[in-house]
C-alpha cells in the first residue's frame, strides 16, 4: 500500500524540477492506507448527520418524526409510518413519540421549509389509519390498545395540546423575547385548560372504567390521579426549569474560566510586557524575560514538559517527577540565571532514581558552562531515554576550545560534570573545535547495567583536572 | 531548525528566479515582520502575497499559485490544517512550511500529517528561514530539532507498544534513526553529513523518508494525535 515514492531529486539533482513535491504525494495516500487498516473516521460536524432536534416549521404535531427524519437522512413519511406501526402495538409508538416530545429539544432557529399539501395529507392518513386500526385491535379484545385508543387516549391527546402550547410558548420568547398580544394569550389559556380538562377526564375514565373499589381507595386513587394529571400537564415546564439551569450552570464555568484567563495574563504576560518595554536598551535582559515568560506561559497552557509531550506520547500516566520535566526545569534555570535560549528536546522519559539526578546536575553543569563560556545566545540540549542507557548532548556553537588547554577557570567542567558522572559509572565525552562549538556527551547505564569503560581518546576524552 | 548561515547553494543557484513565497497568519504584526526579514536578508525569495484568516489565504493561493506557502498552525477557522485540506487536492505543485509558535506535538504532527513539507519555529532567523524556504522548495523536509524529537519519540519502540502494522511505514531504518537523532541535537545537515560520513544528498533522502512515514504509517500516536485534531 506504499507508494512507490522515491525522491526525484536523487537522479535529477541539477533540474529546477517543478515535479519534485509531487513525488511523494502526501495528500493522496492517507485515505488508501486509512482504509486498509479500518481506522474509525469521526463524525466531522461540517459534513456529518445533523444532530437529533424537533422540527418547528414543517411539523405536524411536535415536529418528532420531522426531527427524526432529519436526522437519519430518511423521508418523514417513512418514520411516520413507523410511529404509527408502534403505536398499533401496545401503545408503543404513542409512548416512544411522547418521550421523545419530551427529551428532544425543539430547534432553536426557524428553518423555511416547504411542506407539500400532500405531505400533510399523508400524516393526517397516517393518524386516521393508526386510530382505525387502533379501534379495531379494541374491539378484538386487546386491552392495552383499547387503553390507548379510549381514555387513555383522550389524555395522551390532552397532554398533547397543552404540550405543544408549552413549545409555542418557548418559539415565542426565542422569537421576541416577550409574549405575544392578549388575544393570543387568551387563546393560549383556553387551549391549556381545554388539554388538562381532556387529561383529567381520560384518566378518570379510565379509572371508573377498569377498577371497581371501594370509597376509600378510591378517593386515594382519585388523589394519585389528580397527581399524575399535573406532572403530565407540567412536563415542559419541568425540562425548561431544568434545561435553563444547566445553560446558566455552564454560561458560569465559561465566564469562571475567562476570569482566570483574564487574571493570569493580566498577572504575569502584562507585567513582563511592562518590564520589556522599561528595559528596551538591554537586549539581553528582555531576551530572558521574554524566554522565561514563554515557558511560564507554556507551561500554563500544555503542562509541565511544556508542549504536551510527555502525557500524549508515552501514553501511560505522566511521570511526575520524570527525567523530561527534571531536564527541562534545569534548563530553565540556566536560561533564567545567564539569560541564553536552552532548548531541551526530550525523547523517552523514565522516573528518576540517584544516577539519573546526577546525571541532570551534571546536564545542568555543562550547560551553565556553555552559558558563561561559549558566548552563544542558544544551547541545545538532548536527551534521550533508551532501555539500558540515558543519554545527555549539551551543545553550542559557540567559540569553543582546545580540551588540551583547558584554561584554569573551568574547574565546572572537570569536576563537577566529569566526577559526578564516574562516580556513578556515567561517561563524559567532549567534543570542541576551537570557532565551531562545543558539544558534552553524556551518558548514564540504567538498570546498574554493564559499566563502560571509559574510553580514552587524547582528543576526546577531558580527564578531571587532578 | 537551526542550519548554520553557510547555506545549501545547490537548488538556489541553478534557479535564477526568485522562490515566490506566499504568507498565511492571523497576526498582521508578524507578517510584516517575516515580509520585513525576508526582504532585507536574502534576495532569492520574494513575498508575493500574504492571507490572514483561511478563506482569504484559500483564494490568494489559488489565484497567485505560490512557490512555497509559509503557514502558521494556529488561525481561527479551522487553522493551517484547514488550508492544506482545501488546497493540497488542486494544487499539488504549491509547497507548505508550517511556522509556529506552538511547537506543540499536537500541532506539530497534525500539519505535517495534513501534508506541510516542513515544520520551523518562529523564533527562527530570517536567514534560516530562507533556508528552510529553500530546501522545501527543492523538494526536500524541513525538520525542527523538536520535531525530530517528537518522531524518535513515536517511533521509538516502547515495551508494550503495538507491533508495527506495515513495517515499511510504522518503523524507521537504524540510518534515519541516527539522522534524527543528529537534527534533535541541533546539529545542521552538512554537520550531519559529516558527522555520519554520509552526502548532504543523502541526509535530505533519509529525512524525506522519515516525513513520509510521519505522514503516512498508521503508528497510533500518529494516528490519535491527527485525528484529536480531526485530521483523518
Amino acid at each position: 500500500m506504499s507508494p512507490p515514492v522515491r525522491r526525484v531529486t536523487m537522479d535529477g539533482v541539477s533540474t529546477p524540477h517543478p515535479t519534485a513535491p509531487t513525488a511523494p504525494s502526501a495528500p493522496d495516500a492517507p485515505p488508501p492506507a486509512q482504509q486498509a487498516t479500518g481506522m474509525p473516521v469521526p463524525a466531522r460536524p461540517a459534513t456529518g448527520t445533523p444532530p437529533l432536534v424537533r422540527r418547528r416549521s414543517g411539523r405536524f404535531l411536535a415536529g418528532v418524526a420531522g426531527g427524526v427524519a432529519d436526522h437519519l437522512e430518511i423521508k418523514v413519511l417513512w418514520v411516520r409510518a413507523a410511529f404509527v406501526v408502534l403505536a398499533t402495538l401496545g401503545g408503543a409508538g404513542v409512548l416512544g413519540y411522547g418521550l421523545l416530545w419530551i427529551f428532544v429539544k425543539q430547534e432553536q432557529g426557524e428553518v423555511a421549509r416547504a411542506v407539500p399539501h400532500t405531505e400533510r395529507q399523508q400524516a393526517l392518513g397516517l393518524v386516521a389509519l393508526a386510530f382505525g386500526v387502533g379501534l379495531a385491535a379494541a374491539a378484538l379484545g386487546d386491552s392495552v390498545v383499547g387503553w390507548v385508543v379510549g381514555p387513555l387516549g383522550v389524555a395522551a391527546v390532552g397532554a398533547a395540546v397543552v404540550w405543544r402550547e408549552a413549545d409555542e410558548s418557548q418559539r415565542r420568547r426565542w422569537t421576541s423575547g416577550v409574549g405575544g398580544g392578549s388575544a393570543n394569550r387568551r387563546s393560549t389559556v383556553l387551549r391549556v385548560l381545554a388539554g388538562a380538562v381532556f387529561v383529567a377526564a381520560g384518566i378518570g375514565v379510565y379509572l371508573l372504567g377498569n377498577i371497581q373499589l371501594g370509597q376509600v381507595q378510591f378517593a386515594l386513587l382519585a388523589v394519585l390521579a389528580t397527581l399524575i394529571g399535573v406532572a403530565v400537564l407540567t412536563v415542559p415546564w419541568w425540562l425548561r426549569l431544568a434545561r435553563e439551569l444547566g445553560e446558566e450552570r455552564r454560561e458560569r464555568i465559561v465566564e469562571t474560566e475567562r476570569a482566570e484567563i483574564a487574571a493570569h495574563l493580566h498577572d504575569s504576560v502584562l507585567q513582563t510586557l511592562a518590564l520589556i518595554q522599561r528595559q528596551n536598551d538591554q537586549p539581553r535582559e528582555v531576551l530572558r524575560l521574554a524566554r522565561g515568560q514563554e515557558r511560564e506561559l507554556r507551561h500554563w497552557l500544555y503542562g509541565p514538559a511544556g508542549y504536551g509531550r510527555s502525557r500524549a506520547a508515552s501514553g501511560g500516566p505522566a511521570l511526575d517527577s520524570g527525567l523530561a520535566d527534571a531536564i527541562t526545569a534545569a534548563a530553565a534555570e540556566v536560561e533564567d540565571t545567564y539569560a541564553v535560549d536552552v532548548r531541551p528536546v526530550v525523547v523517552g522519559d523514565r522516573p528518576l532514581d540517584d544516577d539519573l539526578r546526577a546525571l541532570v546536575l551534571a546536564a545542568r553543569e555543562a550547560m551553565v558552562n556553555a552559558a558563561k563560556h561559549a558566548e552563544v545566545a542558544e544551547i541545545s540540549v538532548y536527551t534521550e531515554v533508551e532501555p539500558d542507557e540515558v543519554h545527555v548532548f549539551v551543545r553550542d556553537r559557540g567559540i569553543g576550545f582546545d580540551p588540551d588547554s583547558v584554561p584554569g577557570d573551568r574547574h565546572g567542567l572537570a569536576d563537577s560534570v566529569h566526577g559526578r558522572m564516574t562516580r556513578h559509572q556515567g561517561t563524559v565525552r567532549l567534543r570542541s573545535t576551537p570557532g565551531e562549538g562545543t558539544e558534552v556527551h553524556l551518558a548514564m547505564p540504567m538498570n546498574g547495567g554493564r559499566q563502560q569503560p571509559a574510553e580514552v581518546n587524547a582528543r576526546e576524552e577531558v580527564e578531571s583536572g587532578s | 531548525m537551526s542550519t548554520e548561515p553557510a547555506a545549501e547553494p545547490e537548488p538556489s543557484g541553478t534557479d535564477p528566479a526568485p522562490i515566490r513565497v506566499f504568507l498565511v497568519d492571523d497576526h498582521a504584526l508578524f507578517r510584516s515582520g517575516v515580509r520585513a526579514e525576508l526582504d532585507r536578508t536574502v534576495s532569492d525569495v520574494t513575498v508575493i502575497g500574504e492571507a490572514g484568516s483561511v478563506d482569504e489565504a484559500v483564494a490568494a493561493i489559488r489565484h497567485l499559485r505560490p512557490d512555497v506557502v509559509l503557514l502558521d498552525v494556529h488561525m481561527p477557522d479551522g487553522g493551517g490544517a484547514e488550508v492544506l485540506r482545501q488546497i493540497r487536492p488542486e494544487l499539488p505543485d504549491v509547497v507548505f512550511l508550517a511556522l509556529s509558535v506552538s511547537d506543540a506535538a499536537e500541532d506539530v504532527i497534525a500539519v505535517i500529517r495534513s501534508g506541510a513539507r516542513g515544520y520551523v519555529t518562529k523564533t527562527i532567523s530570517g536567514r534560516e528561514l530562507a533556508d528552510a524556504v529553500r530546501r522545501v522548495r527543492s523538494g526536500d523536509a524541513v525538520f525542527s530539532p523538536r520535531l525530530a524529537g517528537f518522531v524518535l519519540d513515536v517511533f521509538s519502540d516502547r515495551p508494550g507498544a503495538a507491533p508495527p502494522g506495515d513495517p515499511e511505514l510504522d518503523l524507521l531504518t537504524r540510518r534515519e534513526r541516527d539522522v534524527l537523532r543528529l537534527l534533535a541535537r541541533g546539529y545542521a545537515y552538512k554537520e550531519i553529513a559529516g558527522e555520519l560520513f554520509i552526502s548532504v544528498k543523502t541526509v535530505e533522502t533519509h529525512v524525506s523518508s522519515v516525513l513520509r512515514k510521519t505522514q503516512l504509517s498508521n503508528r497510533y500516536e500518529l494516528s490519535r494525535w491527527a485525528s484529536d485534531r480531526r485530521l483523518v
